[in-house]
């Protein structure tokens, strides 16, 4: 009994223990900065949640990171190590962009549709690239996607300075790197006015579960899974383990670029030069303090989210919002860090209990790549 | 005629310089990845080893020391990131991008609280011209005319070059990464090796990033490797884990680098982004060449945590 009530708390445990040493260390470089780590902390906390408009903020934020962190569920899934949703996020939302400005008269409800699947279709591509360099050549795809993040990034640039630059006078004028705004009838409906609630946050949620039911009630998802726990044993069973990589940076890429439609269509409406913020490197911790669960990642965007609100914020306390990339940092290292502890605990339970670790009790978590190039 | 000369002279010593970074983070990183650790963190680690050493000569400290500061900042971070990889066994890749984001983090923190706007500091390595070999033709202003980390990066080559092919410790670096269980039951310590191989590998990210701040600039910017220490571990795989290999590469990429420079000398403009993008790319096909060429001579063990009671 003690044992069960153990496995039920672990997963929850290890991200909260992460969380609190991530703040400690934290907190020492504080000090040495000669602040008060609970103002700041106090300021974390407050800043994404003191008002309906913070909060709005937060489940604003949160949105596409957790579209970001169900596609990096997927990937890491099967072990393929998806670093770069920044990129696909960035082409999901020129593409999503450049849709809505090109087909402005359509009716409101098919150019919302289409303009998100022009979005997700551009991240999947971008994502795409990566799977089949890797599964074609064996290309490491942490680098490759880094590679393509930075190319993605100059593009965004070059779009918006050349063809897709807003040519009104007031951005003309003020020297304003943007693209055009999309026509309102492409604008997702605000769930709360004058807020940053908008419809898209259902979306995710739904995406959220659908990701699930993928992963685990799924041949696709199942077999995702597989390649990430065994390669070799999923490669005996006949499941085409290149084929399946490049099936889940599809995806992966796919959700990230919806995250940046989304993004568009929901908050910025256009495409603007800071378009993505992090999104792709917050969306991996989320995903990883979610135990890359997509249903777990809903609390952990909201978490993680809240972060990124506050830490805008933080100024005030004469603390740069870096501190937010510190903490991140801290927690995934204290996350990945403490794998090892859990696995020794499912196999000696495993052993307890006169089974062999299975499929999902011991490696409920894929192995992470232990093979690397 | 003359003048052209000059020009492409400038340009050739600005790509040697130019390829120090990479130099350094990418010889590092070799090291640790023949020990069987490959460490994606050396990004971050670069910006803090900027960062101190900027900070450190910013707070009236002498290059030299801002150096060792630097150094022993990354070397510290190396030893992070071997306690993650050897003693707690996590995840290579995500343990990297962990500490990348930790230190990208950290460096921008501590520089808006301690220095607040971009500014530079006065003292920094300057030229020193070697006596005799400057005055060559040519040659002595492309390779001989640098500041004091140009040539330390590239006498890094020969050195360890040596020590991992002709030394007992070089020996075990490699048993380390090719097979640890075989070296451990001839008595290697592979975890000690291993710590050793990502600590040096830390303290050259550290140094690289000391080039950037002190050397080649004399400012501190946030990110200002914008990307330099992945491309220096895409480099380790294209230089084949070998010190001279990567030095190859590196110069191959200086040329990338500073091809702005090359087409405006011959009167090409070319879009900025499209030039920023291009070591990008190049990497990406650099990887390709990578694996399909050397993709046998991988370290076998390389990625892999070391777990004794499992062999």
């Amino acid at each position: 009994m003690r044992s069960r009530i153990a496995a039920v708390l672990l997963p929850i445990l290890v991200p909260f223990m992460a969380i609190v040493a991530a703040l400690l260390v934290g907190a020492v470089f504080l000090i040495a900065l000669n602040t008060d780590p609970l103002k700041v902390y106090e300021k974390l906390i407050s800043g994404a949640l003191n008002s309906t408009y913070s909060l709005s903020q937060t489940i604003g934020k949160a949105t596409p990171l957790l579209l970001v962190a169900i596609g990096i569920c997927i990937a890491f899934r099967a072990n393929v190590l998806n670093i770069g949703a920044e990129g696909q996020v960035i082409v999901g939302g020129l593409a999503t962009t450049a849709f809505a400005l090109a087909f402005e008269s359509l009716p409101s409800g098919l150019l919302i549709t289409l303009s998100l699947i022009a979005g997700a279709l551009a991240g999947a591509v971008w994502g795409g690239i990566a799977g089949v360099l890797k599964a074609r050549f064996g290309v490491n795809e942490i680098l490759s996607t880094i590679m393509m993040n930075q190319i993605a990034i100059q593009l965004l640039i070059l779009l918006l300075t050349g063809p897709m630059r807003d040519s009104s006078a007031s951005a003309t004028s003020a020297n304003i790197i943007q693209t055009a705004q999309i026509p309102k009838q492409a604008w997702l409906p605000l769930l709360i006015p004058r807020t940053f609630f908008h419809a898209g946050a259902i979306v995710a949620v739904i995406l959220a579960f659908v990701g699930f039911f993928f992963l685990w009630r799924t041949v696709a998802g199942y077999r995702i899974r597989a390649i990430g726990a065994n390669p070799d044993a999923s490669r005996y069973a006949g499941i085409q383990v290149p084929g399946t990589v490049v099936q889940a940076m599809l995806l992966s890429g796919a959700l990230a670029g919806l995250a940046g439609g989304i993004e568009v269509l929901g908050v910025t409406h256009r495409t603007i030069q800071d378009f993505s913020t992090g999104y792709g490197f917050s969306g991996i911790v989320v995903a990883l303090f979610g135990g890359l669960h997509p249903v777990a990642a809903i609390p952990a965007s909201l978490l993680f989210g809240g972060l990124l609100v506050s830490g805008s914020k933080l100024q005030s306390v004469g603390i740069n919002q870096a501190m937010v990339t510190v903490l991140q940092g801290l927690i995934v290292l204290f996350v990945v860090g403490s794998t090892e502890i859990t696995r020794r605990y499912r196999i000696r339970r495993a052993a307890e209990q006169g089974r062999m670790p299975t499929l999902e009790s011991e490696i409920g978590q894929p192995t992470l790549a232990e093979e690397a190039g | 005629m003359a003048d052209t000369t000059t020009t492409i002279v400038q340009i050739a010593a600005q790509g040697v310089a130019a390829a120090t970074p990479y130099l350094f983070a990418g010889i590092g990183e070799a090291v640790g990845q023949r020990a069987g650790i490959y460490n994606l963190g050396v990004d971050g680690i670069m910006l803090m080893g900027a960062f101190s050493a900027f900070y450190s000569v910013y707070s009236g400290a002498s290059p030299l020391v801002g150096l060792i500061i630097g150094v022993l900042v990354g070397a510290l971070m190396g030893l992070a990131m071997a306690f993650i990889s050897v003693a707690l066994k996590a995840e290579q890749g995500i343990s990297g991008i962990g500490l990348y984001m930790f230190g990208l983090g950290l460096s921008t923190l501590l520089f808006n609280a301690l220095v607040e706007t971009p500014r530079p500091v006065s003292q920094s390595f300057t030229s020193a011209p070697i006596p005799g070999l400057s005055q060559l033709p040519l040659v002595g202003k492309v390779l001989f005319d640098h500041h004091l980390l140009v040539y330390l990066a590239f006498l890094m080559v020969p050195l360890t070059w040596f020590v991992l092919n002709k030394t007992p410790l070089g020996l075990n670096i490699r048993a380390a990464g090719q097979n640890p269980q075989a070296a451990d039951s001839l008595g290697v310590n592979v975890a000690a090796v291993r710590y050793l191989a990502v600590i040096f590998g830390g303290a050259m990210a550290g140094a690289a990033g000391v080039s950037l701040s002190i050397a080649q600039t004399n400012i501190f910017q946030e990110n200002m490797t914008n990307g330099i220490g992945f491309i220096a571990v895409a480099l380790v795989y294209f230089g084949r884990w070998s010190p001279i290999g990567i030095m190859f590469g590196t110069l191959l990429f200086s040329v990338v680098t500073t091809l702005q420079l090359w087409l405006q000398a011959f009167g090409v403009q070319i879009s900025s982004s499209l030039v920023t993008m291009l070591p990008n790319i190049v990497t990406i096909i650099a990887l390709i060449i990578a694996v399909y060429l050397y993709k046998t001579q991988t370290p076998a063990a390389l990625g892999r945590p070391f777990r004794r009671e499992e062999s």
